[in-house]
């Protein structure tokens, strides 16, 4: 390979061809200053406040976007870099509305960073007008008077999730990013990821906040407010306290929510095993009866809705099982109403979701139980931390609680549906036990783990191949069913989660301020909800023993007439 | 995408699917189908970006992000009779800003705006080379010279008069 030799900072350094030098100054531990790259998603050069000086060179060169050349020398941060780059970020601020102490992203916000170690203590620059008003859809909140053009959250969303619904328009000072006649989210074709608001590196895009709702409802005497929480929330919550990412906090967790004043806490897991029972149903069933294959899970409501949007040849193949959060609804407005006696429409149903989507999808019309609304209010990972914070409790020290009983045991299938290839896991997990008829010992799938975009393999159980694909993120999704469309590939079985790395990187999980770093947050993430399932003495989901006692109680058997009136519905083209 | 528009009866829906169709799978093809469906429907309301959009398989968000970067394109119909006023320096400093005012005074729009009947717009352009002539202004084809604010107005009046309009009617 060709090698280049060049001087930063006085520094020898030998990389090669095509390295670029802000990559060259990380072999030497320089850490250059950047805004709006993002290391293959977005190399656009276009913040100015990588500048560095080039000797020979007129002007500074971005160091995202130059590539290194023999005998180079450069300067990263010599009296003119550095009046240069405060001085690109005070033009940056002149036009961000900086209203920090209120900004939902207060201390995580990358510009504030920045500024912070560049010595940005005044601006002198003229505030100019901002651009258009906040504008919130179910799920994100846009605000135009934050943005700084970087311009990260075009390239996910039309690149990373192939949905594409902003981009730039209009030009010089009016540059905005926007949608198409400015648009309100909730009116096209956007699938509520939220991944831009994961993305974005100050306060311009956020969720929807919920958190009003729910101090209402508990405080009001006469609801009984339950909740459930999803199982990514567990691994990434602490993060929001200081606590290492990937700690397991969900025994302070069911604490923090008891002492937030809910009823009852419960746990999504439950009805992800439940969904497990009717998905792992649905799969045999269409397999051995000649239905629709492949089966597409149903799980991710980002996914859903972009199935909805691009896909439609494709919505016969979803499972028609209502994801976990509804399902759990459903169950607490019926059986768990009636066992506990209480009117369904005195029980008020939260969720706290890693999820942005999961806003939108609790308030689809099929999402309705006997008349009632399964799921009344939806907080995401962060939206949780800000009540815990709000009312003062020390989460680091709290005792580990316990969650409520009968929508509240769960088993290891359950906790990684969190992390991509963990539904098919948890499916193949029973699917094998019904088939074999055994209690399979060995039930580490591990061909189906890992963090790779799209996955494949093929299982054989009891003389039965089963062959599975595993993506994660809808750009990934659209490539293997364009796949499958074209007949070039095919399969029995697809998970399909919206967001890269599945729900453990939801729109809706704290935000990773160094967003190097966001890789290997994925893994130890995941790796807390793995670590979880290996230490569950139960770890398939036909054996939760709730689960039992529901279908005995209520439900009869997996995809009865009962169960397809709460816990199945069906898709709409949109 | 959320918006669909059923052209299988218009024959300019018709034009723009063989135009796309002649573009596809060239790249950069954008730009150069934005133009030609400009030239057919005289301007790129949402229907027509949105047939572009499917048809060359890229976001609207892209579409309308280069409709409204460049100033050629435009996203409003233009009238009958387009009118615009030179506003580059020579025009300028000759008293054309007046001028336009009292185009859209008489016209009761905005610079940049259609009237209703959809018969005027009016625009303010860069020079358009006749300094010589300044303040300049055209209405479609024909160029008005060396223009005072009395002369516009009898020039907007004759206009007026052609299309049976009272020019103090609320257009």
């Amino acid at each position: 390979m060709d090698m280049i030799n060049l001087k930063i900072d006085g520094l020898d350094v030998s990389v090669s061809k095509g390295t670029t030098i802000l990559e060259a100054a990380k072999e030497l531990k320089i850490d250059i200053p950047t805004l709006c790259y993002i290391k293959k998603l977005n190399e656009v050069g276009s913040c100015r406040v990588c500048v560095v000086e080039i000797e020979g060179k007129r002007g500074l060169q971005p160091a995202c976007v130059t590539n290194v050349s023999e005998g180079m020398v450069v300067s990263t941060a010599n009296k003119t870099v550095r009046e240069t780059r405060k001085n690109i970020l005070e033009l940056i601020l002149a036009n961000h509305n900086r209203e920090c102490l209120s900004c939902p992203r207060n201390l995580k916000c990358e510009l504030q960073k920045l500024c912070n170690e560049a010595g940005v203590d005044n601006v002198y620059y003229e505030k100019k007008a901002l651009r258009s008003p906040v504008s919130a859809s179910l799920s994100i909140v846009r605000d135009p008077g934050k943005c700084v053009l970087c311009g990260r959250c075009i390239s996910v969303c039309a690149n990373v999730q192939n949905v594409g619904v902003i981009d730039f328009a209009y030009r010089g000072p009016q540059t905005a990013v926007t949608t198409p006649y400015e648009q309100n989210l909730s009116e096209n074709s956007c699938i509520n990821c939220g991944q831009c608001i994961e993305i974005c590196p100050v306060g311009a895009l956020q969720e929807k906040d919920d958190t009003d709702k729910v101090w209402s409802a508990i405080d009001n005497p006469g609801l009984h407010v339950v909740v459930q929480v999803a199982p990514a929330v567990r691994v990434a919550l602490g993060e929001e306290f200081g606590m290492p990412v990937g700690s397991n906090v969900e025994g302070k967790m069911v604490s923090a929510l008891k002492r937030l004043g809910f009823d009852k806490v419960f746990d999504t897991d439950f009805s992800a095993d439940l969904t497990i029972m009717e998905e792992g149903t649905e799969l045999l069933d269409r397999i051995n009866n000649g239905g629709k294959l492949p089966l597409i899970t149903s799980c991710s409501p980002g996914w859903i809705k972009f199935c909805e949007h691009n896909y439609q040849d494709f919505l016969d193949n979803l499972s028609s099982c209502k994801s976990p959060q509804q399902m759990f609804g459903a169950v607490a407005k019926s059986y768990y109403a009636k066992r506990a006696d209480i009117d369904p429409a005195k029980i008020f149903v939260v969720s706290v979701m890693p999820c942005t989507a999961k806003k939108f999808e609790a308030v689809r019309d099929e999402m309705q139980v006997n008349g009632y609304r399964e799921v009344d209010a939806v907080i995401t990972t962060r939206e949780l931390a800000k009540m815990i914070k709000l009312s003062g409790m020390d989460f680091t020290k709290l005792p580990d609680g316990t969650f409520d009983g009968i929508l509240g045991e769960s088993t290891g299938a359950a906790v990684i549906f969190g992390a991509t290839g963990g539904v098919m896991e948890a499916a193949l997990r029973t699917v094998a036990d019904i088939l074999t008829g055994k209690d399979l010992q060995d039930i580490d799938y591990k061909e189906v783990r890992g963090l790779e975009g799209t996955r494949e393999a093929t299982v054989e159980i009891n003389g039965m191949e089963i062959k599975l694909a595993i993506v994660n993120g809808t750009g990934n999704a659209a490539k293997l069913l364009d796949k499958i469309r074209a007949g070039e590939a095919n399969y029995h079985f697809i998970e399909v989660m919206a967001c890269r790395g599945g729900c453990i990187n939801g729109g809706g999980q704290p935000i990773i301020l160094d967003k190097s770093k966001t890789e290997e947050v994925r893994q130890r993430r995941a790796e807390g909800l793995y670590g979880i399932d290996r230490s569950k003495e139960i770890r398939k989901s036909h054996q939760n023993p709730e689960i039992k006692e529901l279908y005995a109680d209520f439900f009869e058997k997996p995809g009865s007439h009962k169960v397809h009136e709460h816990l199945h519905t069906h898709y709409v083209k949109r | 995408m959320g918006t669909s528009v059923c052209n299988c009866k218009s024959e300019k829906f018709k034009q723009l699917e063989l135009i796309i169709a002649e573009h596809k799978d060239q790249p950069g093809s954008l730009i150069p189908v934005m133009h030609e469906a400009q030239e057919l429907f005289g301007y790129l309301p949402l229907e027509v970006q949105t047939v572009i959009a499917e048809g060359l398989d890229v976001p609207l968000a892209d579409v309308y992000g280069v409709a409204t970067f460049y100033s050629k394109f435009t996203l409003q119909a233009k009238g009958q009779y387009q009118i615009n006023v030179c506003l580059g320096t020579a025009c300028y400093v000759k008293g054309a800003q007046l001028i336009i005012e009292k185009v859209a005074d008489m016209l009761k729009i905005k610079v940049g705006e259609t009237s209703q009947d959809g018969l005027f717009s009016l625009d303010a352009t860069r020079c358009i080379g006749a300094c010589g002539l300044a303040p300049v202004m055209t209405v479609n084809e024909k160029v008005y010279g060396q223009l005072t604010v009395d002369k516009v107005e009898k020039i907007m009046k004759e206009y007026l008069d052609t299309v049976g309009r009272d020019k103090n009617a609320n257009a």
